[in-house]
């Protein structure tokens, strides 16, 4: 993780006190989620841009209290579940309605089957696995974009070996800021995020 | 302990009081005896974390096992021999085997219905049992799956049901509903998983904040993922949620519907039917709500889930049981009156013959225990009784497997020449399988209870009155941080920092 050198601490080199250089921000607490909500507009508005608010359960309307900007999952979800329903199109077409053949690793052909005298592309019956294979797909995509939007698995991070930030999956509310903000300021963003009321403001080693 | 239980002079609903009462303008509190976050965490975590577990857990998993080895030793037996081992002849070459697999798959209906459609319908009463009930989806439709895997005889051509080119190069026939099926079960299987887990990601986290042991610790910890709550990852993770609610809910009515025209799409009398897709769905959720009841009944007794699972998510679910019950009941009438108006002599002797032939007895407790008992909840006083529901949840049980045997084996076993008639009598190969897969259900489902959170933690916290921002007890506590208002926009900050720079920080 990248740390900014807090540019106008008065104290000294590095080199004499490591902590401060492995400092990856300040985590607050507060008591309920009606004052993580209070805050987050107030660091905010503050124009801090690396920190985040922590909760247990999703707070309603802490996005537009912290300005995060819709994401964009749907959108992949759609053109990917339009691309499954193509998929599932040409998977039952190419196997069940004509010769064809494809490399697919190895050369495949597809048998065109005639049942009951029914035309070989027989739309209507191939509706019900396109449908499947548009909601397997569109499922998976928002699941795991999900995910990958979130940058999770990320079974590392600095916060969760945080003595006491455990509470932020039961009953905590925090507001973490990073140092690497460029206006991240040990002691004034720690003296901020106290008028604000923090019960308690600590470092967080990185 | 928790701030917001502090927050003064709030009066917390109390624990084990009746919030069945329909009061018009409040809301009935549906998390009993307390107000505080940390509580709830601890009622549910406490079933993991606890070394002991129930006797009745040990003697419920015991009878599970021994169930699961008698389901190995029939497979077995089935595999190495073949499919005559069954009670099969020649007219009724499903019985058993089909039964089962409709039957659970039908329970598997409950979870995602719970978990999808009444999440669209925010109903937040689902919160409290929604997890269990996919745990269920998920468990019915691993014991589903078994039955069309080893049903096809030789299983090592198994592969036949999936898009691979066989021996002689020919791909499976997608004109056919029993490929749909494959389609339709295997991506109601994944999706479920999925969204399970997706579910399951908060409450994993929580468990391993709160492990003490290292193997806890990993383990929970692998699979939270590195969860920590951040607004952000929440903000992405409602939309994921909201999209594959949005996704599942037509995937759960099609995958039932597809089940049937297993049946509906064949010539056979009893089985060509248009009714069927609306009214297997009706069957499955009507059957999937009453499994969850029997579940949630003990679960919550024995793990002492009462101010969570309450008496008004019990009631709720009889409600839905008996809704889905007379539709079933309305789709049985509705046979027998398309049997008749059809005119076709074939079609109105299937119907008869379901009724009044061989397998009358069959049709009866069919009719008596879907139709008929659960009528009874239509009484506040049974549906707000504990053992009451609990039985009439099993006669559901019991009817709805009735109720895919009656139309399995009766059109079968007199089909359209009397030369050719049978009867299907089971087989101790056929009654091991059955109550086999009940012993594998109950094995995975009370593995689940021990190991993983039977409640979804982080969506209850969320219903609770104290998880929003603008609950009133807040409002007093508040004025001492020098904050005046509530609004978004309600005055200047109290810190002194410059502010009104445009901080877009949201990614993508």
């Amino acid at each position: 993780m990248t740390t900014f050198a807090t540019p106008s601490s008065p104290s000294a080199p590095a080199s004499t006190e490591p902590s401060v250089a492995q400092t990856w921000g300040l985590v607050a607490r507060f008591a309920n989620p009606a004052e993580l909500m209070h805050a987050a507009e107030a660091v905010r508005k503050a124009g801090y841009r690396y920190w985040d608010c922590h909760s247990p359960f999703p707070i309603h309307g802490i996005d537009q209290a912290m300005g995060i900007s819709r994401t964009i999952l749907p959108v992949v979800v759609f053109g990917v579940g339009a691309a499954g329903c193509t998929l599932g199109v040409l998977l039952q077409s190419f196997t069940n309605s004509f010769d064809y053949s494809i490399w697919a690793l190895v050369w495949v052909t597809g048998y065109p089957f005639l049942i009951s005298g029914k035309p070989l592309l027989s739309f209507p019956a191939f509706v019900p696995v396109m449908f499947e294979v548009t909601i397997l797909l569109s499922s998976l995509t928002a699941a795991f974009g999900m995910l990958a939007f979130n940058q999770l698995p990320e079974l590392y991070h600095p916060l969760l070996k945080h003595p006491g930030f455990g509470r932020a999956t039961d009953d905590g509310f925090f507001i973490s800021i990073e140092a690497r903000d460029p206006q991240f300021l040990r002691s004034k963003t720690g003296e901020f995020l106290r008028s604000l009321g923090a019960s308690s403001v600590e470092v967080v080693e990185s | 302990m928790s701030a917001s239980s502090s927050m003064q002079g709030h009066s917390v609903p109390a624990s084990g009081m009746d919030n069945t009462v329909e009061s018009p303008g409040q809301r009935a509190p549906l998390v009993l005896g307390t107000g505080d976050f940390h509580t709830v965490t601890n009622q549910v975590c406490r079933v993991t974390e606890h070394p002991n577990v129930p006797m009745a857990w040990y003697i419920a998993f015991g009878v599970s096992l021994a169930l699961l080895g008698g389901l190995g030793v029939a497979v077995t037996y089935l595999i190495f021999t073949g499919v005559g081992v069954w009670g099969l002849n020649n007219p009724v070459m499903w019985a058993f085997d089909i039964t089962n697999f409709v039957f659970w798959v039908g329970i598997g209906h409950a979870g995602t219905l719970i978990s999808a459609i009444l999440f669209l319908f925010r109903q937040k009463w689902r919160t409290g049992i929604n997890r269990f009930a996919e745990a269920m989806t998920i468990f019915a439709v691993i014991c589903a799956g078994l039955f069309p895997g080893i049903h096809v005889g030789r299983v090592w051509f198994a592969y036949w049901l999936f898009p691979i080119p066989n021996q002689m190069e020919m791909w499976p026939q997608f004109r056919s509903p029993l490929l749909w099926d494959v389609f339709a079960v295997g991506t109601y299987f994944t999706v479920s998983l999925v969204f399970w887990y997706i579910g399951l990601i908060p409450d994993l986290a929580t468990l391993r904040d709160r492990a003490k042991g290292t193997i806890q610790q990993f383990a929970y910890g692998l699979f939270a993922l590195g969860w920590r709550g951040s607004a952000r990852h929440w903000h992405r993770y409602e939309v994921a949620y909201l999209l594959l609610a949005a996704l599942a809910t037509p995937l759960v009515l099609s995958v039932h519907s597809v089940v049937s025209f297993d049946f509906a799409v064949s010539q056979l009398p009893g089985w060509h039917t248009t009714i069927f897709p609306p009214y297997f769905v009706a069957g499955a959720i009507f059957s999937g709500f009453a499994m969850v009841a029997s579940l949630a009944v003990p679960a919550r007794e024995l793990f002492g889930l009462k101010d969570i699972i309450t008496m008004r998510h019990l009631d709720n679910m009889n409600k839905v049981i008996l809704v889905t019950g007379c539709m079933v009941g309305y789709a049985y009438s509705m046979e027998f009156f398309i049997a008749w108006y059809s005119g076709a002599p074939y079609e109105q002797f299937a119907f008869i013959n379901r009724a009044f032939g061989q397998y009358w007895w069959a049709y009866w407790i069919m009719v008596s225990c879907n139709v008929i008992t659960p009528q009874l909840f239509w009484f506040k006083k049974v549906r707000t009784s504990i053992p009451a529901m609990f039985i009439l949840s099993l006669f559901v049980n019991v009817g709805m497997w009735f109720e895919r045997f009656v139309i399995i084996v009766s059109s079968l076993a007199n089909d359209f020449l009397p030369s050719s008639w049978d009867q299907f009598i089971p087989t101790w190969v056929d009654i091991a399988t059955m109550l086999g897969a009940f012993g594998l259900f109950g094995v995975l489902f009370l593995l689940f209870c021990r190991y993983l959170p039977m409640i979804a933690i982080a969506e209850v916290k969320g219903v609770m009155p104290e998880a929003s921002p603008h609950w009133e007890g807040y409002a007093k506590g508040h004025g001492s941080h020098g904050h005046g208002s509530h609004g978004h926009h309600g005055g200047a900050p109290a810190g002194s920092q410059p502010a009104l720079q445009d901080p877009r920080t949201g990614q993508p």
